[in-house]
């Protein structure tokens, strides 16, 4: 905890600050809801960033764990009355089972193994979605899923959710650099570069790998029921394979292993859409173009890429030949 | 302090070890040398736990290790500095130190672990000058260097060394077994393989040699070294010479 305080307190408070502002200056809804989305989606990268940028352990059915949070609240509250925040834990409980259950012989696996077992288990959650019609309400979807309030107040207004949904990305911002620099973060980079030596220091491996993978999931659920509040209507499409590939591009584009770089990757993957709303039919077209292209130029990912370009052009203006990195 | 009973280990179903005994006295250094595929690797992760073995026993203070998972042969005070060093590259320097710690983290040894992280520095002061810099940027032999260091950071009492010298130039070959020999004198234990087996028999107490995962000759430093067929097949005396008995 006091490392936590001296190394990152300023920097989260000042993130806190200006995002706090963000209501005030933003008036029109549409930009108010894009930032909402932001926060779900850089809630999502930063629990997948842990799993797949620090332990090096990829899913490739992330949407899933999303899709799981957003169903479990949205059938308890729709079909059995249950009041949305007690709904929401007992989501964010149902995902971590289901994590432990699939993570327990599926992270035995490594490299493009484990990639194409995230696959399937990502496929075969969302296929339960699509057809088990009687609980989630088939292709069509779940409508009508209660928002949430807090203290009396129902936050049905845009302003509201924004500030609950950026409260509690901010939490886990706040945690998932609290992981980082702990022992365990530590542990889980040895993971990431060598397994072996990482078990001959005395590191548990397989349960850290483990561990990871559900505090990846609770994070991904905890967004799924936040984001079935928020819009009130939840369909299969939402939570496939697509929305699992655009997660990984949000962690590689924002830099694996750099927490700072989540918010990056998770904001600039979802307002580019909205500035390329033209080339609708192409996005995911670009979206492959731009993940090729961060790979080949910037492999550490943006936030890394530009920190960087700018030491370089310091050097260079200082007339000294920067190192070839 | 060790002791290994007719152990076998097995990849697949191909015999890596046959029925090999060996055993570590407090203090000493043993090393275990070889041709490659010998098996000698093969008995440092059997005892650590990396690979299971499949037959024998090994006795380490007198509490069984068999089928204990790494961690665990770790917290009981043996620690292993993998082949090819295995540092972790994009970690600094101190990063890879404190996660050599990292069962004792959870124990709240802090105090104790600062301590431990001078001695190391004390051993190894181009660590210390280094301890932010990324370990993955260190030269060779200062990446050996920072491997026993973490390994050090256990407080191991038995130290397992896979191939220290391996790719380093002579020169550092000769400081890295310098502070073995050093460690062994501070009261640390140490069996170490090596492919270097002039420079290991000589700081070494004892020795096995190993030919196709069974001990054929064992005896101490001096005996090994002196020994014509260890000569003729480990310590590079050139053949023909030794063929013609000028030797």
């Amino acid at each position: 905890m006091p490392a936590f305080f001296r190394h990152h307190l300023l920097h989260v408070s000042a993130f806190a600050l200006l995002m706090a502002l963000v209501p005030f200056m933003v008036t029109s809804r549409y930009y108010l809801n894009l930032f909402i989305f932001i926060g779900i989606h850089t809630l999502l990268t930063l629990g997948l960033n842990l799993l797949m940028g620090y332990a090096g352990q990829i899913s490739l059915g992330h949407a899933a764990f999303f899709g799981l949070g957003a169903y479990t609240s949205g059938i308890l509250t729709v079909t059995y009355h249950v009041s949305p925040w007690p709904a929401m834990g007992a989501a964010v409980l149902v995902t971590i089972m289901v994590a432990l259950v699939i993570g327990v012989p599926t992270l035995k696996l490594t490299g493009y193994y484990l990639g194409m077992a995230t696959l399937g288990f990502g496929i075969i959650v969302n296929i339960c979605f699509r057809e088990l019609s009687g609980i989630t309400g088939g292709p069509s979807g779940l409508v009508g899923i209660p928002p949430l309030s807090l203290g009396g107040v129902v936050l049905d207004e845009p302003r509201y959710v924004y500030y609950l949904i950026w409260g509690v990305t901010l939490g886990a911002l706040a945690v998932s650099l609290n992981i980082v620099d702990s022992r365990v973060g530590r542990a889980l980079r040895a993971i990431h570069d060598s397994e072996v030596a990482a078990r001959a220091s005395g590191v548990d491996t397989a349960r850290l790998k483990i561990w990871v993978f559900v505090v990846s999931a609770a994070y991904a659920s905890l967004a799924g029921s936040l984001y079935a509040h928020f819009v009130t209507f939840i369909s299969p499409s939402s939570f496939g394979f697509m929305f699992s590939v655009k997660l990984v591009t949000m962690v590689v584009v924002g830099g694996m292993a750099s927490v700072w770089g989540a918010v990056f990757g998770a904001a600039t993957l979802t307002a580019l859409p909205e500035v390329l709303a033209a080339f609708h039919d192409y996005e995911i077209l670009i979206f492959g173009f731009i993940l090729m292209v961060v790979m080949i130029f910037l492999p550490q990912g943006l936030t890394r890429g530009f920190l960087d370009l700018a030491e370089r052009w310091r050097f260079y203006r200082r007339g000294i030949p920067a190192a070839k990195v | 302090m060790l002791k290994v009973r007719s152990l076998q280990t097995f990849y697949g179903r191909v015999r890596a070890l046959d029925t090999v005994s060996l055993s570590v006295r407090p203090r000493e250094i043993v090393t275990l040398i070889g041709a490659n595929g010998a098996g000698k690797s093969t008995i440092l992760n059997s005892i650590s736990g990396l690979i299971p073995s499949r037959e024998g026993e090994i006795l380490f203070q007198g509490k069984r290790l068999n089928g204990q998972p790494p961690e665990e042969v770790v917290r009981l005070g043996i620690c292993q500095v993998p082949e090819g060093r295995q540092i972790f590259q994009p970690l600094t320097v101190l990063e890879n130190l404190e996660l050599g710690a990292y069962l004792r983290f959870r124990k709240r040894e802090k105090r104790e672990i600062r301590r431990d992280l001078e001695t190391v520095y004390a051993l190894f002061p181009v660590l210390e000058e280094r301890r932010q810099q990324i370990s993955g940027t260190l030269s060779g032999g200062e990446q050996q260097m920072l491997a026993i260091g973490r390994a050090l950071m256990a407080r191991p009492a038995l130290l397992l060394l896979d191939e220290p010298s391996m790719g380093l130039a002579p020169r550092l070959v000769l400081e890295i077994f310098r502070t073995i020999r050093h460690l062994r004198d501070q009261g640390l234990t140490i069996l170490m393989v090596e492919q270097n087996a002039r420079a290991a028999l000589k700081i070494a107490d004892r020795g096995y040699v190993l030919e196709t995962g069974r001990i054929v000759l064992q005896g101490s430093a001096r005996e090994l070294l002196d020994d014509n067929d260890v000569k003729r097949a480990y310590l590079g005396r050139d053949y023909r010479e030794f063929a013609e008995g000028r030797m």
